[in-house]
């Protein structure tokens, strides 16, 4: 055992975490997106960490089409931040609340 | 013929559709003619039915005729049926003779009235729910007879209905009366729940077995009876009649002192089979009808509205009425319920003459000397007041006379006393209004009023009434053996008190001529105070001028009863108003749609719009799943 | 070996912290480059060559040069974020609960009973391990992916074309 497990999903949920407070916190639709790259990331890295565990190659099977997604996901993400900012002239989600009450 | 008998109803009934739905194309004299028809069709068939039925043999007189059945249900029916015997015929008779003369009465008497053809419908209506009342042969078609004649009495009462008097007498006839209706219903309910059946036959017959004084006969005819205080006027539910002289006179005719009220004296006389079963009932009945004779002949010595001193009497005459069933003596009820009906018409009608000659002046104060102007109006009016007063050979001599000799020999000596004093005031009270309208100086304007005679359809009637209050009592005639075919007719309809007793002959008549010498009596006092001495009243009410202000006032009854009944209810009825409907149940109502109101409010504020407060919810749920999930 | 771990960890934790708090959007894609390689280096360490390599070049040389792209387009080069941060109860609110996220993480690991791991098995190298997976076992999740990613393209395409004058 090089690395134990444990320090894998420690360091897996301490990315999570940021990834969340990034989502909530930043306006900018772009570092939010980013924040949510970085959330699939530390799915990863625990994804990669059990396989390691448990001498599985399943682990990492899943990372591949983990971070497939992902990129399809960005794509089609950015293609629709850039057709907001074409519409509405700005990129914080702040600005787009028409749908309160 | 007698399978023709539902056309007695129904001939008034289609009447009362006729005029009431065409009525306010048709000129006027349509109206009248079809309204009269109808009844005095019914009339017809009821004498043709009659005559029909004295065919019969002595011991075979019932006879049913069902029409449909009204309802079925699991073991219970109830038919519409006719129940054709002596003494629904002899109702039948009364109710559709007297009901036709008043019809034509009508004719001249609201001739100027713009109401005229909703009269006649009214009218009619009544006429079929009274004779449905009348010849129904279980309790509960009776009493939707019943109740239908409390409803025209409501609507004929108030039929002028834009004065706010007579409103509210309609209102206080109608109130009064469902009180005794609920004791009508409870007593109907007792019946059915005792012999679960509602047909008088099996009733009676079922009756039979019980022993006398059970419980369950004496609540049921106690029930029953106070539906009859009600629609008989008694005490203490007698409070709306003389209110109810609001209405057109013809109306007082027929409903309030020919028909509707005997209906009370009518149920008595039916269920007697169930009220010889229960003295304690029995002595019910005699001391209120008692009391009423005599407490509402006190009333009308007073009055001054030639309506209401009639109004008193027709409660004092009904409470004679009751006073004989109560003593055993039905047949002899029912007789003097036919003689009344025939002079008391006549009385009413007959005022109702004066009124219209008087164009509309009811107060007699201002009458006197009318008997020159109105020949046939004074002369048939003190035919009927020497019958209702008891001289004889007119017809209230004989009934009145019956029932005191029953009092005496059936019920007790206290009775007898106390219902001859009250005979003594009736002939006096009766006397009074005759010599205060038709003798005397003139105390009207002459300039203002000129009193004239009725037309012939107003008089024709009074004068035929007048005839049956003149020989109408002589079917009744005591004393004789055999004569008396009034009662040996209606025998076999009403149960015996107990097995009849021979008097002396010499008693009877010693009876006959102290009774007659006590209403002479009576009559020879209002000469006194009212032809002879005319300020002879004014001097004896300053000697007693608090029981004059309690007579005069009425024993101030409705003042009681107001306070003590309707202003409790009234008080009642505005807080269930202001308390409850408005506060508790609007309250509720808009309460719980205020409360949406603001729970959304509040709700509303979760729709921000921002993506990052929905990925705060998605987040939150996260954690709380995962918590709960992963926690257990 | 440790030491190497707890080095690339401190990287990846403070590149991946300034890529929330940097107020520049173009300073926050850079950090996350930084933040790709440092993990890049950990599965490297977790014996999963392949992955690594993958992430390197599909991550940090696809989709953030993507990000790059589009973060010049916008012209988003001022700095946002005015002074005073709005909604502050919610952010505040949002931090709190990626609090307790963490918590739970951690109580859920404690809580689990795992198996015992197993020693290293010398066999097939890391590629070859993934290519028997994915051609055998996940053939269909492969072959719905490659559908996935034409329809990412699709929708990519016409959502941010220009419209038409």
């Amino acid at each position: 055992m090089v690395v134990p497990l444990s320090h894998y999903l420690a360091l897996s949920v301490a990315l999570f975490v940021l990834g969340v407070i990034g989502v909530i916190i930043r306006r900018n639709a772009i570092v939010i997106l980013m924040s949510i790259e970085m959330m699939l990331n530390a799915v990863n890295l625990a994804f990669i960490g059990f396989a390691d565990y448990f001498k599985a190659v399943d682990g990492q099977t899943f990372v591949f089409f983990v971070l497939t997604v992902a990129a399809a996901e960005v794509a089609v993400g950015l293609a629709l931040i850039v057709a907001i900012f074409r519409n509405r002239g700005s990129i914080y989600v702040d600005d787009l609340n028409i749908l309160r009450w | 013929m007698m399978d023709y008998v539902w056309l007695i109803p129904l001939f008034p009934f289609i009447g009362f559709l006729i005029n009431g739905l065409l009525g306010k194309r048709l000129p006027k004299n349509v109206v009248g003619t079809i309204g009269s028809l109808a009844v005095g069709l019914s009339f017809l068939l009821t004498v043709g039915i009659f005559l029909e039925f004295l065919q019969l043999p002595h011991g075979d007189r019932v006879v049913e005729k069902t029409v449909f059945t009204w309802i079925s249900a699991g073991s219970f029916q109830a038919q519409a049926a006719f129940l054709i015997d002596p003494l629904s015929l002899v109702m039948l008779l009364v109710v559709s003779g007297v009901s036709t003369l008043i019809h034509i009465y009508s004719v001249g008497y609201m001739h100027d009235d713009p109401g005229f053809y909703r009269f006649f419908s009214y009218l009619n209506l009544f006429v079929f729910n009274m004779l449905i009342l009348v010849s129904a042969n279980n309790f509960l078609l009776m009493f939707v007879g019943w109740e239908g004649v409390g409803l025209c009495s409501y609507l004929l009462i108030g039929f002028w209905y834009e004065r706010r008097s007579a409103s509210d007498a309609g209102k206080k006839a109608f109130v009064v009366n469902r009180i005794g209706d609920f004791g009508f219903l409870l007593g109907i309910f007792i019946i059915f729940w005792t012999f679960g059946t509602l047909n008088f036959r099996e009733v009676f017959a079922a009756a039979s077995h019980y022993p006398v004084g059970s419980a369950v006969i004496t609540a049921a005819t106690l029930c029953l009876f106070l539906g009859a205080i009600g629609k008989s006027a008694q005490i203490p539910l007698y409070v709306w009649l003389p209110d109810a002289m609001e209405g057109p006179t013809p109306v007082s005719a027929l409903i309030h002192a020919a028909t509707m009220v005997t209906a009370g004296v009518y149920m008595l006389a039916r269920c007697s089979a169930l009220y010889v079963l229960a003295p304690v009932s029995m002595t019910v009945v005699a001391v209120v009808g008692l009391l009423t004779a005599f407490f509402a002949a006190t009333m009308g010595m007073a009055q001054n509205d030639i309506k209401r001193v009639l109004a008193y009497s027709t409660v004092s005459q009904l409470g004679y009425m009751v006073m004989a069933c109560g003593v055993g003596a039905f047949v002899s009820g029912i007789f003097h319920l036919m003689t009344h009906a025939f002079f008391k018409a006549l009385l009413f009608l007959g005022a109702g003459s004066v009124i219209h000659g008087m164009h509309g002046q009811q107060d007699m104060r201002h009458m006197g000397g009318l008997r020159k102007y109105m020949p046939i109006t004074y002369w048939t009016f003190m035919v009927a007041t020497l019958a209702i007063s008891g001289i004889f050979p007119f017809a209230g001599f004989f009934s009145k006379d019956e029932i005191l000799f029953y009092s005496l020999v059936d019920g007790r000596v206290l009775y007898w006393g106390i219902a001859t004093v009250a005979a003594c005031i009736t002939a006096f009270y009766m006397f009074r209004a005759v010599f205060m309208t038709f003798y005397g100086k003139e105390r009207f304007d002459h300039h203002e009023i000129h009193p004239h005679e009725a037309p012939w359809t107003m008089a024709a009637p009074l004068i035929i009434l007048a005839v049956l209050a003149a020989v109408g009592g002589f079917v009744g005639f005591p004393v004789i053996e055999g004569a008396n075919k009034f009662r040996e007719f209606l025998a076999p309809s009403i149960a015996m008190l107990h097995p009849e007793e021979h008097h002396a002959a010499s008693f009877e008549i010693f009876m006959m001529a102290f009774s007659m010498s006590v209403a002479v009596v009576g009559i020879f006092i209002a000469y006194k105070c009212y032809i002879k001495k005319p300020d002879l009243p004014a001097r004896v009410v300053a000697k007693f001028p608090v029981l004059y202000e309690y007579i005069y006032n009425k024993y101030f009854v409705d003042e009681f009863y107001d306070a003590a009944v309707v202003e409790p209810v009234k008080e009642g009825s505005d807080f269930l108003w202001h308390g409850v409907d408005e506060q508790v149940v609007d309250g509720a109502v808009n309460g719980s749609a205020s409360t949406v109101v603001w729970i959304s409010a509040h709700l509303r504020k979760l729709e921000t719009g921002f993506v990052q407060t929905y990925a705060l919810a998605i987040l939150l749920g996260v954690v709380v799943i995962a918590g709960y999930l992963i926690g257990r | 070996m440790q030491i190497l771990f707890f080095i690339l960890a401190a990287v990846a934790l403070i590149s991946g912290g300034l890529v929330v708090f940097q107020r520049h959007p173009l300073r926050s894609a850079l950090w996350l480059i930084v933040n790709f390689f440092a993990v890049a280096g950990i599965y490297l360490l977790a014996h999963a060559e392949f992955i690594a390599a993958i992430q390197v070049i599909v991550y940090a040389g696809a989709i953030m040069v993507l990000f790059l792209f589009v973060i010049m387009l916008l012209n988003l080069r001022q700095p946002e974020e005015a002074p005073v941060i709005p909604y502050i109860g919610q952010k505040l609110l949002g931090a709190v609960l990626a609090g307790f996220t963490a918590l739970i993480m951690i109580y859920a690991y404690r809580r689990a009973s795992l198996p015992a791991g197993r020693e290293v098995i010398p066999g097939l190298g890391n590629t070859e391990s993934i290519a028997r997976s994915l051609f055998t076992d996940y053939l269909l999740p492969f072959e719905v992916t490659s559908i996935l990613l034409l329809v990412a393209i699709v929708g990519a395409v016409v959502l941010a074309k220009s419209k038409l004058k």
